[in-house]
């Protein structure tokens, strides 16, 4: 029997052991896939917990429901990869050897990168909303807060999810509006960008959007440290900003497990091809999700049109043919705007967001750089299809290259 | 993260301008688009126009940033500060306000780009 080792059971994880095990023979492939936790977590859903608007339940279900049957299935911690063996160890001398290897790792935050950041206003007054804790934590402290200053600061470069933090700060103003305290909260964005985002257009409209609801951005803050006492953030030029509630997007970090099998770059993301997706060191292993280095966004819809590529190049590497895929880096977010409304953006490696139609060319029903109920039903109905359509990877009516079809230039 | 992949460098504004008695191309941004034609007298002028007087210390980074760049990696504020060359504060010291786009503009390579 030949063996394809999955490492993750997260988004990207989960549908490849869908679609490898659709596609593979059984009498002569193994699939295992391999991951530490039980749970998994519906992300895109943490952003509604501090705002009440989704709980714990809503974004958590047993991993075990998403695996077809025929693959075998580990929880254990991954100790390392030993790449020049095709073998990887897991706790307890546990010893896996592979054909071909996965990485769906993923990326984690890790506040501790920035001094004072996880000190003792932790989850009183400093909060994350990436982590299921953070999130729940901080919507017990919106639940009593009298207002005061809020400032969301983004830690540094790449981040998972890249207009989360946009959207967060987007539900806050309608959110603290809703409930008539709006006046006594003082929202500011503080970002490592020169702007709302990276893209002139997408930031053109998402900085203007910020304008509108009378959001603060400060841009070009590179966070040093936070001083717990003056409650303030602090920035290695050394400007300084006070806050009275601080919601931090911390460093993302690919996991410790890669740093130890001396596969990672300086922040733990494995160096890979951006368009075959395969490892630039090793011919039998391929990464997808947060775990590589792409130039992309790191998110669930990048490694769900990833997903496709890499199915089919590594139908490739098996059959030892040149790769006939090329991945583009296509990303598509839905961004809440607040109010019951949303916009959307499309875009990849080389195509920055542009106005116009989704996923049907004219006909939309979803509009591109615009804001429109139908964008927010959108990212509303998204959580449903995840669950019962992507994970299983069955289907879905977007190409995973990006189309320029439907865009104005 | 791969910033400097050269067939991902698409020039779309070029132009020249004199730079240290020299005739260099140039983006838009006043970025050198050949990182060949780099000099060290062309250094210390980028830097005088952004309000940088070169130490020994300042070209210590540059021969980094260049080094990294020219062998096709990325550049990241915490790979510079974790190089050994200089910590994060002093590379902010060096290159007050935006260090990472003002290092690599002295440096004659091209501005690092935002991938999220």
């Amino acid at each position: 029997m030949k063996k394809l080792l999955i490492l993750g059971a997260g988004t990207a994880g989960t549908m490849m052991a869908n679609r490898m095990r659709k596609i593979l023979a059984r009498d002569e492939w193994d699939i295992t896939i391999v991951d530490r936790f039980k749970t998994h977590y519906y992300q895109p859903g943490f952003l509604f917990i501090p705002f009440g608007i989704y709980q714990r339940n809503d974004v958590v279900k047993p991993k075990n429901d998403f695996f077809p049957i025929g693959v075998n299935v580990i929880y254990s911690k991954i100790e390392k990869i030993e790449a020049t063996e095709s073998k990887v160890l897991l706790a307890e001398g546990v010893v896996l050897s592979y054909d071909f290897l996965i990485i769906a790792t993923g990326t984690r935050t890790a506040p501790e990168e920035t001094p004072g950041l996880k000190d003792k206003l932790w989850y009183k007054e400093i909060f994350d909303f990436y982590t299921i804790e953070g999130a729940v934590a901080l919507a017990g402290f919106f639940k009593t807060w009298q207002g005061g200053k809020l400032v969301v600061n983004i830690a540094e470069l790449p981040y998972k999810c890249p207009v989360a933090p946009l959207e967060f700060v987007f539900y806050a103003d309608a959110f603290f509006t809703e409930r008539g305290m709006r006046n006594k909260v003082d929202i500011t964005f503080v970002t490592p960008l020169s702007g709302a985002f990276t893209k002139p257009r997408a930031t053109k409209m998402l900085g203007e959007l910020l304008n509108d609801k009378n959001i603060n951005i400060i841009p070009d803050f590179n966070i040093a440290e936070v001083d717990n006492d003056a409650k303030k953030i602090i920035d290695f030029g050394g400007s300084e900003i006070n806050f009275d509630c601080l919601v931090s997007i911390p460093t993302n970090l690919g996991d410790k497990m890669i740093e130890r099998s001396g596969l990672g770059d300086d922040m733990n993301f494995v160096p890979t091809d951006k368009h075959t997706l395969r490892s630039r060191d090793h011919e039998n292993i391929f990464i997808i999700g947060d775990a590589a280095n792409l130039p992309t966004s790191k998110a669930g819809s990048v490694a769900h049109f990833a997903a496709e590529i890499l199915v089919e190049n590594l139908i490739c590497a098996i059959e030892k043919r040149p790769f006939t895929a090329s991945f583009d880096g296509h990303a598509n977010c839905y961004i809440e705007t607040g109010f019951g409304k949303g916009t959307l953006i499309d875009f990849n490696y080389d195509t920055e967001p542009l106005p116009g139609s989704f996923p049907f060319p004219g006909i939309g029903p979803f509009g591109l750089l615009k804001i429109s109920r139908m964008n927010h039903y959108g990212k509303m109905l998204f959580r449903w299809i995840y669950w019962h359509i992507l994970l299983k990877g069955k289907e879905m009516p977007i190409d995973s290259e990006m189309q320029m079809a439907g865009k104005k230039l | 993260m791969k910033h400097f992949n050269i067939n991902h460098l698409k020039i779309y504004n070029m132009a020249t301008r004199t730079i240290a008695g020299v005739n260099v191309d140039v983006n838009e941004e006043g970025y050198l688009t050949d990182a060949s034609q780099w000099t060290k007298e062309m250094a210390r002028e980028i830097a005088k126009e952004e309000g940088i007087e070169l130490t020994g210390k300042h070209m210590e980074v540059i021969d980094y940033i260049r080094t990294k760049v020219l062998s096709g990696e990325g550049l990241t504020i915490r790979g510079i500060g974790k190089s050994g060359v200089v910590d994060a504060k002093t590379f902010y010291q060096l290159f007050p306000g935006a260090p990472l786009k003002k290092a690599t503009k002295i440096s004659g390579v091209p501005k690092p780009v935002s991938c999220i």
